[in-house]
């Protein structure tokens, strides 16, 4: 590619150097309470996670005085920003086994910092006028027999199975491949994208099959049918090209930088301690979503409210 | 925005044997074509997901990630270019912000009045101060700083590398390919390669930056040098200068209008790729884009894109009117700088009024997204039902070989034997990487998104090739589009059509449509006025003259914006696999986003650049009349 800079930089650097490693040069470590860092926190593109960093960032910035660098990522380059240190944590983790290993048993750059409290679910879901007209349709074993409802000008003659965000963690097409589905998977982009295509399904009783995932504020809102799949059985979704069952249940955790880790104090604790239930984060979002709240003004709001939730998080002594 | 280059001429079948000929050929070609494509298309291949270069991608991932710490590549290439782009990237930045609010705003103006006149200056303070205006100054400052570095970069790379290519034939003859194949990659397709070298965040960002801009600073360097006046230079030449002092007293001081022209165009396509790099993690307006992408908030992506436009237009008007005029002396210059830099000493709050079109953007679109709702949708499934989808099904059951049989066809009738193996050899490429259906679904939406582009251009063109006044009513309109960034047109377009394939069809038209107006009017007007006279007067009509006189003459414009317009839809059909336009771009897309696609995603950007070679080299930039 580029070799010219390549050689210059060299020329320049080598002289009595010894190489740089990937880490090399990162800001300074957010430090001891003492002298309040700098935290950065990922945030990956669903209202539930900002409302976990809302919460978070509020509480760091005004009861222990650090400041919050948010920065928006997908998952996985979040995990990547653990060994550049562009990251300190995320602070809603959906399982990621394959990251898990690669950056924390591996590379060991990340930590485990315990679970947010949240049960996360994943799963097909259809409008429930849907399941009222056609009892059947929330098993999976019925899908093809109703695949022509679902055909769209995207879909090339199969039903439309549509999804959220490409970076989510989905099983979708291993599913609809391995059990035989007459479906295709077509992307939306966002989770705001399915969300508005389920309003719509619901509003204009317009057939939609979709990936959704809880917790989540609109199912507090409107109601939708879950379809049945395969039940999920310990290391079923092993070979993510041979799934044939339903999504498991996630323990969402929260994963932090080594470095944040051993050096964040205070900011760490309070990550570490953070825990609270799928209503809380469901009344966030809510607050983001539907009532014109800014993130920050809808965590202001909530940690008004909830003193005795959060009051056990705040490390002693600060 | 993409500076128009030519390319030597090519002597196609065309001009050997004449048109006659060429007709029957095609003719036959296309019946040859039908019957080969009715006895072999097979069912559309099925997806793969484990294709050989998707593993040997996959594998050269797990090395680098393995190696990243160890290998002296890393330890002394790599790591090393990531932190001195590092460094230059903080400084900018520190500079910037360190002016703090009135300072930058202070600087920007003097500078600007400086370079460029004070109406320019007041232009920039406007501007500058605009950005504090709308809530986005941080983000501005972000961006802008991460412009500056890539432009920085690519004029200390670009200016040398230019003068060196047209001063040295060889040289010249040996970089012009990859720069030809540099300006057709889209910017998308290289995000994932980036990020694999040098991680996430604002080096890798500057670097891709850099690859982006730096061949039009190499191209726009080279005619200025080359275009010299050889009389000035023998003048010095005879009075005994040295060919350094050939090169600094006379050549470069000769060019630099031409120069200058070199860093506003860089600075463009700088500015229009930073915005994209925000999906590396780069800090700035195209952070709030995505994020706006990601909540379907057309009003705040309206806010940042205004921005953006914004920021370009200040830019692209100093530097335009810079290059029009010599700086003023110093005796002016130095007391109007020192005085900006009084103002940023002072403690000036950044206290503006606030003001956003977030919220009625947003009303505006709630209302089109209700009572438009069966309009758009009808013309969504109208276009896919009727011309996406036939043609995907045609592309998609031709076996690979005939394919590329027919594209080196194609390529030999319509731009010469060497532009037909090349396009050939991209076709099998693509083949190759185990693309094959993803490829197609994309070509069929470029063909479909081109064709569109076309018509539009082309009778926007000539409309205001006819009427002086539309002409220039229209010209602002497409300056400022020109200068927008490619992402910004992918919001109204999702917020009318969802997601869909269509969807990057209509952001492509829009970003791809402004260029061939431009074209297409010029082709239009340069037709010689004896030409049109003679024809007025031997008694034609409007019609007759316009199709028989000036559409025949001015096919090279005409060419020349189909290339242009082609080369872009493609880069903004793949950007719409962001918003469910699938295919490749979608593949690019779940590259960078999931661990077990990297393969496959990187091998989706070859398969995207090999399109777009294929399609470039179809579609010749220069046909002899």
């Amino acid at each position: 590619m580029k070799k010219i800079p390549v050689i210059v930089v060299l020329g320049l650097l080598l002289g009595g150097c010894q190489g740089a490693t990937s880490d090399a040069g990162g800001t300074p470590p957010p430090s001891a309470p003492a002298n309040k860092g700098t935290v950065k926190l990922a945030i990956n593109p669903w209202v539930g996670y900002e409302a976990n960093a809302a919460v978070i960032e509020h509480l760091l910035e005004t009861k222990l005085g650090y400041t919050v660098e948010t920065k928006n990522l997908k998952e996985e380059i979040s995990w990547q920003g653990f060994e550049t240190g562009e990251v300190d944590a995320i602070v809603e983790n959906w399982g990621h086994d394959d990251l898990k290993k690669t950056y924390i048993t591996e590379k060991k750059v990340a930590v485990d910092a315990g679970p947010t409290g949240n049960t996360g679910t994943i799963g097909w879901y259809v409008p429930q006028w849907m399941a009222d007209q056609y009892p059947d349709i929330t098993d999976w074993n019925n899908l093809n027999k109703y695949a022509d409802l679902f055909k769209t000008s995207e879909s090339g003659g199969k039903g439309q199975f549509l999804a959220g965000d490409p970076s989510f963690v989905t099983n979708d097409e291993a599913l609809i491949a391995n059990l035989k589905l007459n479906y295709k998977v077509v992307f939306s982009g966002s989770e705001a994208a399915i969300i508005k295509a389920a309003q719509q399904a619901n509003a204009q009783k317009k057939p939609l099959l979709f990936y959704f995932y809880e917790p989540q504020w609109l199912f507090a809102k409107e109601k939708y049918a879950r379809v049945k799949l395969p039940e999920y059985k310990a290391g079923c979704d092993a070979d993510p090209k041979k799934v044939a069952c339903d999504y498991p249940d996630y323990v969402l955790d929260k994963v932090v930088s080594k470095k944040f880790a051993d050096t964040g104090g205070a900011a760490y604790e309070l990550v570490k301690n953070f825990k609270w239930t799928n209503d809380d984060q469901n009344l966030v979002s809510d607050y983001i979503t539907n009532q014109g709240l800014s993130a920050e003004k809808a965590a202001e709001k909530w940690v008004a409210e909830h003193e005795a939730t959060w009051k056990p998080w705040i490390p002693a002594g600060s | 925005m993409t500076a128009v280059l030519t390319r030597a001429p090519v002597r196609s079948l065309e001009q050997q044997r004449g048109p006659w000929l060429t007709r029957t050929i095609a003719l036959v070609l296309i019946a040859a074509a039908t019957v080969a494509y009715l006895v072999f298309r097979g069912e559309p291949a099925a997806e793969n997901t484990d294709a050989a270069a998707f593993r040997l991608f996959t594998d050269v991932r797990d090395w680098v990630d393995e190696n990243r710490d160890t290998h002296p590549a890393f330890l002394f290439g790599m790591n090393y270019l990531r932190l001195g782009v590092r460094l230059l990237t903080e400084s900018v930045s520190a500079a910037l912000t360190g002016l703090g609010f009135a300072g930058l705003v202070a600087v920007a103006g003097a500078v600007s009045f400086v370079l460029a006149g004070w109406r320019y200056a007041l232009l920039a303070v406007a501007g500058f101060l605009s950005f504090a205006v709308l809530g986005l100054w941080t983000e501005s400052v972000a961006t802008l700083s991460l412009t500056l570095s890539a432009v920085l970069l690519s004029v200390l790379i670009g200016v040398p590398l230019g003068v060196l290519a047209a001063r040295v034939r060889w040289f010249g003859a040996a970089i012009r390919p990859v720069l030809d194949v540099m300006q057709i990659l889209p910017a998308f397709a290289y995000l994932a390669p980036m990020t694999l070298l040098f991680l996430i965040g604002s080096p890798a960002a500057v670097v891709a930056t850099l690859i982006y801009a730096v061949p039009v600073t190499i191209r726009i360097t080279e005619l200025g040098i080359a275009g010299v006046s050889p009389t000035a230079v023998e003048a010095a030449a005879a009075q005994g200068s040295t060919r350094w002092q050939l090169l600094v007293k006379v050549r470069l001081p000769m060019a630099r209008p031409v120069l200058v022209l070199a860093v506003n165009q860089t600075i463009m396509m700088a500015l229009s790729m930073v915005v994209v790099t925000a999906l590396i993690d780069a800090p700035g307006l195209g952070e709030n884009i995505i994020r706006a992408l990601e909540r379907v908030n057309v009003g705040a992506a309206f806010d940042a894109g205004l921005a953006i436009v914004i920021m370009a237009v200040v830019l692209d008007r100093v530097t335009t009117a810079a290059s029009r005029r010599s700086p003023i002396g110093w005796r002016v210059s130095v007391p109007v700088l020192a005085a900006a830099a009084v103002v940023a000493l002072l403690p000036i709050g950044d206290a503006v009024p606030r003001w956003s079109a977030a919220e009625p953007v947003n009303e505006i679109t709630a209302w089109v997204e209700l009572h438009w709702y069966d309009a758009t949708e009808w013309l969504r499934n109208t276009v896919s039902t009727v011309l996406l989808n036939p043609l995907e099904t045609v592309l998609t059951t031709t076996p690979w070989w005939l394919f590329t049989l027919v594209v080196v066809a194609i390529g030999f009738l319509a731009a010469g034997w060497r532009a037909a193996l090349i396009a050939g050899a991209a076709s099998a490429g693509i083949a190759g990487l185990g693309l094959w259906a993803h490829a197609m679904q994309t070509l069929a939406t470029v063909l479909v998104g081109t064709a569109l582009t076309l018509l539009i251009g082309a009778w926007a063109g000539v409309l205001c090739a006819r009427h002086d006044r539309l002409a220039t009513a229209v010209r602002p309109l497409l300056d400022a589009a020109q200068t927008m960034p490619s992402f910004v047109y992918l919001l109204p377009a999702v917020a009318l059509f969802g997601a869909s394939r269509f969807t990057a069809i209509v952001a492509a038209v829009i970003f791809a449509v402004p260029p061939v107006v431009r074209l297409v009017e010029r082709g239009i007007r340069d037709v010689p006025s004896p030409v049109v006279e003679a024809a007025v007067s031997s008694g034609s009509t409007p019609r007759q003259l316009l199709w028989k006189v000036q559409l025949p003459l001015a096919r090279p414009g005409l060419l020349l914006a189909a290339n242009q317009g082609i080369v872009m839809v493609l880069g903004m059909v793949v950007v719409g696999g962001l918003v469910g336009a699938g295919a490749l771009g979608y593949d690019v897309v779940a590259g960078f986003s999931q661990r077990e696609d990297f393969g496959r995603g990187l091998a989706a950007g070859f398969a995207i650049v090999l399109l777009g070679i294929l399609l470039d080299r179809l579609t010749p930039r220069k046909a002899e009349v």
